[in-house]
């Protein structure tokens, strides 16, 4: 689960004042919204890469709002992917499995494992400069996925991609997401990706946010 | 409108623009201060013969300032570096109140006087602070006051770079990396630093190319003595003082030389100095 209750943030004229979400555990939510109406800026949040004036963040059942983005238990995807420019896929993989130390032999498996479900075992060894803008996506979303964690943020992941290639992203992320029981928060502003994926889809509108049903 | 011109003729001989004066103009300025340029280190080349270059490179004392300079420069390079990475990362990732004249109190070096440099050097190390420094490592008139003067101004340009550097690395990849567990120290060390070795590398051999051509605080704080504090410019400067002048242009040329090719080198990492 993700939870937002009556979080309060400003920086510079933009501002979120008692801004309430709650995405269920295990669900698909979709947050939609124009173009700098503070998306990005709420996913930051939820990462902890932004602190709120007030108010409380929530994640399963623990409250974040004062942890550090690592202690979280969190997977992020930017909207460009923003992968390390200088590791090899397989490095980038095993990233978040090496900062906790674990062993070679685990981060290998861990590595194969996510490699195969995400189809990139033949890019194991490039390194990011030369991928396509699907296959950085496809990176981003098993680097963040290494360490098993609770929720996913996905800040617009499809965006930049052409129609045949978010096409096969779309029922990757669903079946990845399925597959792995993750929480994931999607932000995008493509009605057709919120109706192929969303299980709940949430408006950011003036600030406030509201639940929509889904008849996708 | 050419419409009483046959189609042939237009298609077979199509208008040729003419070259926009503004930029004739432009490329005129460009090319008289290259030819300048040329003609000033063509003219200093050609003023020796080699063998008597190669005679006045031999000397002992130029050869004791060519080493001492390439190790004193590289000394204050590294030590530039490792000022220039956390200031220029301040600068480029932080916020905070009083940033804009930070940045500007980092430029002094740059703009002040490079014997109003040398002044302060010899003054500070007069107060009881300068003092109680030199009884553990002695700066005045000593070959550490020569890397000390040489790395006052060499750490100025390596933080203008490594800002540039820093300003220019998207901070996601960090921020990431900080998802996935790190601490932003490790996240810096382990993402933002392997990403920024060009722009440390630029930045390592601005600074090393800036402390070669060094001399007026080194020749007020560290002084200009044969065989201990001479470095090449020091070599330019006592040489001409006693009418040698194959030795001084040797030695120019030898720093001419060593210029081109750190700006040789920061060219081909990609870097802009």
């Amino acid at each position: 689960m993700i939870r937002l209750e009556n979080i309060h943030f400003q920086t510079g004229d933009f501002a979120f004042s008692d801004l309430n979400l709650c995405v269920p555990t295990g669900a698909y939510g979709i947050l939609m919204g124009k173009t700098g109406g503070g998306k990005t800026t709420l996913l930051e949040l939820v990462c902890g890469l932004r602190q709120p004036h007030s108010g409380r963040i929530w994640i399963g059942d623990k409250d974040v709002t004062f942890l550090p983005p690592g202690n979280r238990g969190l997977g992020y995807v930017p909207q460009d992917g923003a992968l390390f420019p200088t590791l090899t896929v397989r490095k980038q993989l095993g990233f978040a499995l090496s900062i906790r130390k674990r062993p070679a032999s685990e981060i290998e498996a861990r590595v194969t494992e996510l490699a195969t479900a995400i189809g990139i075992t033949s890019l194991l060894n490039r390194l990011p400069e030369g991928l396509s803008g699907g296959e950085k996506q496809r990176v981003a979303l098993g680097r963040a996925l290494a360490a098993n964690p609770a929720v996913l943020l996905l800040d617009e992941p499809l965006s930049a991609l052409d129609e045949e290639t978010r096409d096969e992203l779309m029922p990757l992320l669903k079946r990845i997401q399925r597959k792995a029981g993750v929480t994931v928060l999607h932000v995008t502003h493509h009605r057709l990706e919120a109706e192929h994926l969303a299980d709940a889809i949430f408006h950011l509108e003036n600030n406030r946010i509201a639940e929509a049903p889904n008849h996708g | 409108m050419s419409g009483d011109r046959p189609l042939k003729t237009q298609l077979s001989h199509p208008p040729r623009r003419c070259p926009d004066p503004f930029w004739i103009v432009l490329g005129a300025i460009t090319a008289a201060y290259l030819l300048f340029l040329t003609a000033l280190l063509g003219a200093t080349a050609l003023h020796s013969s080699p063998s008597d270059l190669i005679r006045a490179l031999g000397t002992k004392e130029i050869r004791y300032a060519f080493g001492l300079s390439l190790l004193s420069c590289t000394i204050s390079a590294l030590l530039s570096l490792l000022l220039a990475v956390p200031v220029g990362y301040l600068l480029s990732r932080g916020s905070f109140r009083g940033k804009a004249w930070l940045d500007a109190a980092l430029d002094v070096p740059i703009v002040l006087p490079p014997m109003v440099v040398g002044l302060c050097l010899l003054i500070l190390f007069q107060t009881s602070f300068g003092k109680l420094v030199e009884h553990i490592i002695p700066f005045t008139y000593t070959i550490a006051g020569v890397v000390l003067a040489q790395w006052i101004i060499g750490a100025a340009f390596a933080v203008r770079t490594m800002r540039g550097t820093f300003d220019h690395l998207s901070p996601r990849p960090e921020q990431v990396a900080m998802t996935l567990g790190c601490s932003r120290a490790t996240a810096v060390w382990r993402v933002t630093l392997p990403a920024a070795r060009r722009g440390m590398f630029a930045a390592a051999s601005i600074a090393w190319a800036r402390s070669l051509g060094e001399f007026g605080p080194i020749l007020v704080f560290a002084g200009a003595t044969r065989m201990k504090t001479e470095v090449l410019p020091t070599s330019v400067w006592l040489e001409l003082s006693v009418g040698n002048l194959e030795a001084a242009i040797a030695v120019s040329l030898v720093m001419v030389g060593l210029a081109i090719l750190v700006l040789t080198g920061v060219r081909v990492t990609g870097e802009r100095v």
